[in-house]
Parts: C-alpha cells; structure tokens; sequence
C-alpha cells in the first residue's frame, strides 16, 4: 500500500508567515484605528530607548578616544574611531582588574553555594506530610515578615571574625527565603508519580534530587541562579562596611569610588595623568564591566522568568 | 481473585477474614503520606534524607536572621564594643540603660526629619511608580506580534538586573553636573544644571530612578493575570456590542483587580522601606537634609557613628512599626478576600 501524501507542488515555494507577522485578528476584534497605533508606537518606543539609550551612551564613549571625547564635550553618541585602550589600561593590572576578579570570584562561588543550599532545602520541604517540613517552613517563612536589624548583624557579623574576609560577602546572604519557595512550588508540581516509580527502582532521595528532579527543574534552576548571581554580582554594601582592606573591594565598590567619588583608581600607569586615556572612558569602561556579565546572561534565562516568577509567587 | 481485591466498603474492610490486600491497607491505610498516622520514630527514619537536606539552609537563616534578633538587646543598653575583644561576649558586659536609648531617638528632631522623608519618598513612590507597570503590562498586552512583545519584554527586563551603584551612575551621566544634559546646555550659554545634587527635586529623581530600573520588571505578574483571562470573555463581550473601551473597562481590569490590590497591600505594608541602597549611595551627593530616610538614619549613627545602642533602638522602632504594618496589610488583604502573603 502506498500513502498519498498530501504536499504542495514542488515548484511552489512554501510560504511561511515571519516571525515578526502579526497573527491572524479574531474575528470579533476591530481593526485598531490608526491614531492609536501610532500612540502605541511612540509610547513603546520612547520606553525602550529610555532604557537602552543611555547604555549606548555609556559603550559608546568606553569605546572612543579621548580626541572624539574631547571634540563632543563629552556626549559621544556616534562611535568614530573604536578604541580598546580604556578596557587594555583597565584590564591590564591594577585594582580594577583586581576588583573584577574578586567580583566574578564571589560570585561564582556565591552562586554555587546559595544554589546547592536552597535546592537542597527546597527539596527536602516539597514532600508533604514529610517530618517537620511545616515547622522548617514556618520558620524560614517568618523571617520574610522581620529582619533583625541592620546593628544587631553587624555586630553578629564581626562577632564571628567574619570581617575582612569574602565570606562576609556570601554567608550573610546566601539564603533568599523567596527563592526556596519559588525552588519548593517548582519542584511539588513534579508528578509525584515519577518519584514514586524511581523509589520502587531503588532509588534514594539524594539519587531521585540530582537524575529526576532537577533535570527536570532546568528553567526554575537557571532563572533562581540568576538571581542569586545577580544578587552576588551587584552587591556592594556588605562589602563597603564589612571589609576594610581596599584590595579585597569588589567592582561595585571600586565603581563607587572611581565614578560616583571621582577618585584617580590606583594602579593604572601614568597614561591618564599625561592625557592619552579619558578619565571619562575609564569610567565608562569599568561600567560597561560592571553591566557585561548581566546583559549577556539575562536575555537567555528571560523567557523563564514569568513561570519561576509565578509558580513562587503564586503558590508560595 | 477475591484474595488480591482490595475492599470497596467499611463493612467488607471489617470482615475477620484477613485478605493480603486488605492487611497491607494499599488505598486508605497508614502508609500514604501525611495521614500522620505512622509513628514518630518510622516518620523520622522514612524523611531522615529530607531532613538533613534542609539542614545548612536552617542553619544559615538561624544564624543569620535569628540570632542577630536576640542583639537587638543592645538596644536597652549602653553598649561599648570595647569592654572585651569579641562584640558579641561584650554585650554580657555592657550596662543596661533601660528605655534611655528609645527616648533619645524620640526626642531627636533628626530621626523626625528621617521618618518624614520616609514617608513623602512612599507617597511619591505610590503615586508616581505603582501605576507604570500596570500601563506597561496593558501596553505589551496589546502588542499581538509575538517577536515585538517578547524584544519590548527583553529590553524592558534588562534593568532589573543592574545594581544600584551601575543604575545612579548612569543617571550622573545624563542628568549630573557632567552629563549629557548639562553639557548640551552649557553650550547654548546655560550652565549650573545638576539634578543629581539639588535636594529640591531629590524625591522625583529617586522615584524616576526607580521607575528606570524596576517597572519594566514589575509588568511580570501583571501580564501573567492578563493572560490568565479567556479570550472566550473578550468574544462573548464583543457580541454583545461590547466596543474595545468596554472590554478593556469590564474584562481586562477586573481581571488586574486581585493583582493590584494584593500588590498594593504588600507596598503599604512596607511603607517605611523606601530603598536603602539606592538613598545611601546618593547621601553624599545631596546632603542628609533631603536623603536621610529610617534606613539611612541608623546606618549613619551605627555604623558610621559607632553609637550602636541608639542606632539598635532607631532600627528597633522602625522593626515592629513595620512588622505592624506588614501584619495590618495582610489582614486587610485577606478582608478583601485576597490571599495576602500568608493564608489565614
């Protein structure tokens, strides 16, 4: 028996629709007037260029020599000749580069940390009816209402000899409560079924977390890893009243300083002081440092955003 | 085959005769989960994994959120950090000052002012940026181009995820003494334009900040309701006669209704935390006068000042008013027959 397949002919060139097309109007719906679609237009695209606009300006001028620089007073919108020597001068040594590293270092051994910490915890509270898993709730929960307070942590902190070290960096905010219960209401919509059936092949708890659940889990996993990367990445007051050593600062800190404070930053060779290197792309540089690692990230982790944002939110 | 069926009623479950099925209580017996039935020890031995899974989380969150709870007996006290080599043994050593610290945090006009800023930075913060995400939300919602919505979400996103320090700088860039604007105005012969270090118009420039950087976010849960709604409810509407206004007033707000009340209980609740980070980094800039808010307050006399007592006392206040509030909002939440952030 020979199927008839139902196909086009073949000199016809199967359209398909852009991904950029509207879709189909139901019926029901009017066509939208044209003076509300262009108000449409305009409202939309002011807001996206409220946004992106002044990171094209921070780029651009990172980008430019201190001679276009000196030519736009300092508002480069279009880059003429791109330059590196801000990011070479930045990255070549000295406490910027020093900073950078002590910043990707905290948080990528932040990250893994608060990860491996509230997965576990998330796990262990999404059996219902397991020993004790509301009173741990309770009490991780409560703590979403108070804070202790700003002097009693500090006191705590330096109690336990944490200061001048990275890990008044990571300890004091490892946990975000939220994240375990956007992690918890992920992983009980896991068919429990699934977990049923790995038990009876012999599977233990440890085993059915690492091959079952979190294979599983991939979007939750990476958009909560995220935010505990970006929480690590852009942290900077920890560090500004826990840390006095000025080698230790992460980026945000140095940022502060040379930016918001206008300081010299230490280390950088003595091409600033005779005037090759704008201070200014020095400072947009160090910016464009402190944004990079988020802006490439985000996009890839975004279309998981709304359901860990509500299956935490929601259900929590 | 009567032997492996499982009892359907009470009376045949009760029977003396002992079937395999009915002994092993597959269905209804004290093995499901949660019965709560089995006995302590059995309970502790089957969730002993689970357990130890949410050990280090435990610990952290005691450390770290409980224990510090207890320090906030510095408060009542006159506490020297220098009395012994550890912070924490020195509170055993410190004399008590009673209400002393409270009173002094009462009397100072400073703390007053703070409450004050806190209070109308709220208000702004209320009016001026709560909305935006909502109309945002409307706007992408109506987008029906699935790439424009989802490049308009990606950028509108991006913000979120930039610190503070990244957030006030690039406004120095543009709005500061150095930046673009000042820059295209000097050249036309105005000069002395600096948002970023004029107390007057401070509150706006922190509540614009924060719209940059956060209702782009916001649109999240608020799209999500949108598309909870039935375009079945749209057609049936549009049957009836019901023009795009119409739908937009009868279908898609209602639908918005639960969302914004439960969001706007939750920013009452949390009136008297009006952004830390963002105020303390823009202090210098513009002077304590306009920027010194409940959170900033006890930074500077803590930990700048040292004075830990009275800033524990300051941070104290400010706790249980706001753990008030909190509560207060919950409970309004659930009158409105909302579910809050915890269930009844």
């Amino acid at each position: 028996m020979t199927a008839v397949v139902d196909r086009p002919p073949a000199n016809e060139p199967v359209r398909r629709p852009s991904r950029w097309a509207a879709p189909p109007r139901p019926a029901w719906e009017e066509e939208p007037a044209k003076a509300g679609l262009a108000a449409k237009g305009i409202v939309l695209f002011f807001a996206c260029f409220a946004i992106l606009f002044p990171l094209w300006i921070v780029v651009v001028t990172s980008l430019s020599s201190k001679q276009t620089i000196d030519e736009t007073g300092g508002l480069v919108v279009i880059p003429k000749d791109i330059t590196f020597i801000a990011y070479q001068e930045l990255l070549g040594g000295g406490q910027v580069q020093r900073a950078a590293l002590v910043s990707l270092g905290v948080t990528l051994v932040g990250t893994l940390f608060s990860m491996a910490v509230s997965v576990l915890c998330a796990y262990g509270l999404s059996r219902s009816g397991s020993l004790g898993h509301r009173w741990i709730l309770m009490t991780l929960l409560a703590t979403m209402f108070f804070g202790a307070g700003l002097i009693p942590t500090y006191l705590l902190v330096q109690a336990l000899g944490l200061t001048d070290t990275y890990l008044a960096l990571i300890l004091p905010s490892a946990v975000s409560v939220f994240n375990i219960l956007v992690l918890r209401a992920f992983f009980m919509g896991i068919s429990p079924e699934l977990i049923d059936s790995a038990r009876i092949d012999g599977a233990g708890e440890w085993r059915i977390l690492w091959q079952i659940v979190m294979p599983l889990s991939r979007a939750v996993l990476a958009v909560i890893a995220l935010f505990y990367a970006v929480g690590y990445w852009s942290a900077w007051f920890n560090a500004s009243i826990y840390l006095t050593d000025q080698d230790m600062m992460p980026l945000q800190n140095v940022m502060i300083q040379l930016v918001q404070k206008q300081q010299r930053p230490v280390g950088l060779s003595a091409q600033i002081n005779t005037g090759q290197i704008s201070a200014l792309a020095i400072q947009m540089a160090v910016m464009v440092l402190a944004l990079v690692p988020v802006a490439v990230l985000s996009p890839f982790v975004q279309r998981h955003f709304k359901k860990g944002m509500l299956t935490g939110a929601v259900k929590g | 085959m009567s032997h492996s069926t499982v009892p359907r009623s009470r009376a045949e479950a009760n029977t003396p005769v002992k079937t395999p099925g009915a002994s092993g209580g597959a269905v209804g017996g004290g093995k499901k989960r949660g019965t709560g039935k089995l006995s302590l020890r059995i309970r502790f031995r089957r969730d002993r994994t689970l357990l130890l899974m949410t050990v280090p989380a435990v610990l952290l969150v005691l450390v770290f959120n409980y224990v510090p709870i207890l320090g906030n007996v510095v408060a009542f006290q006159d506490y020297d950090p220098y009395v012994s080599d550890n912070g924490f043994v020195a509170i055993f050593h410190s004399p008590w000052a009673g209400l002393a610290q409270f009173e002094r945090v009462l009397a100072d006009s400073e703390f007053w002012h703070a409450v004050q800023n806190t209070f109308v930075l709220f208000f702004l913060q209320l009016v001026l940026y709560f909305p935006v995400p909502i109309l945002l939300a409307l706007l992408i919602n109506s987008l029906i181009r699935p790439r424009v919505r989802a490049v308009a979400q990606a950028i509108m996103y991006l913000p979120h995820f930039f610190s503070w320090v990244l957030v006030i700088t690039v406004f120095q860039q543009i709005f500061g003494g150095a930046g673009i604007i000042a820059q295209t105005l000097r050249e036309h012969g105005y000069s002395g334009f600096d948002i970023m270090t004029d107390p007057e118009v401070f509150k706006y420039l922190v509540t614009l900040e924060m719209v940059w950087k956060d209702a782009g976010w916001g649109i999240i849960v608020f799209l999500a309701a949108l598309s909870s709604v039935s375009t079945d409810l749209y057609e049936a509407a549009a049957m009836d006669g019901a023009g795009r206004r119409r739908r937009m007033w009868h279908i898609t707000l209602p639908a918005l209704r639960p969302v914004i009340a439960l969001l706007l209980v939750l920013r009452v609740g949390d009136a008297l935390t009006v952004g830390f980070e963002q105020l303390l980094l823009q202090r210098d800039a513009v002077g304590p006068e306009a920027s010194e808010v409940l959170d900033t307050y006890v930074w500077w006399n803590g930990i700048r000042n040292q004075d830990f007592s009275y800033a524990a006392a300051a941070g104290l206040i400010k706790g249980i008013v706001g753990l008030t509030l909190v509560l207060v909002a919950n409970k309004v939440a659930h009158l409105m027959g909302e579910q809050g952030v915890y269930k009844k």
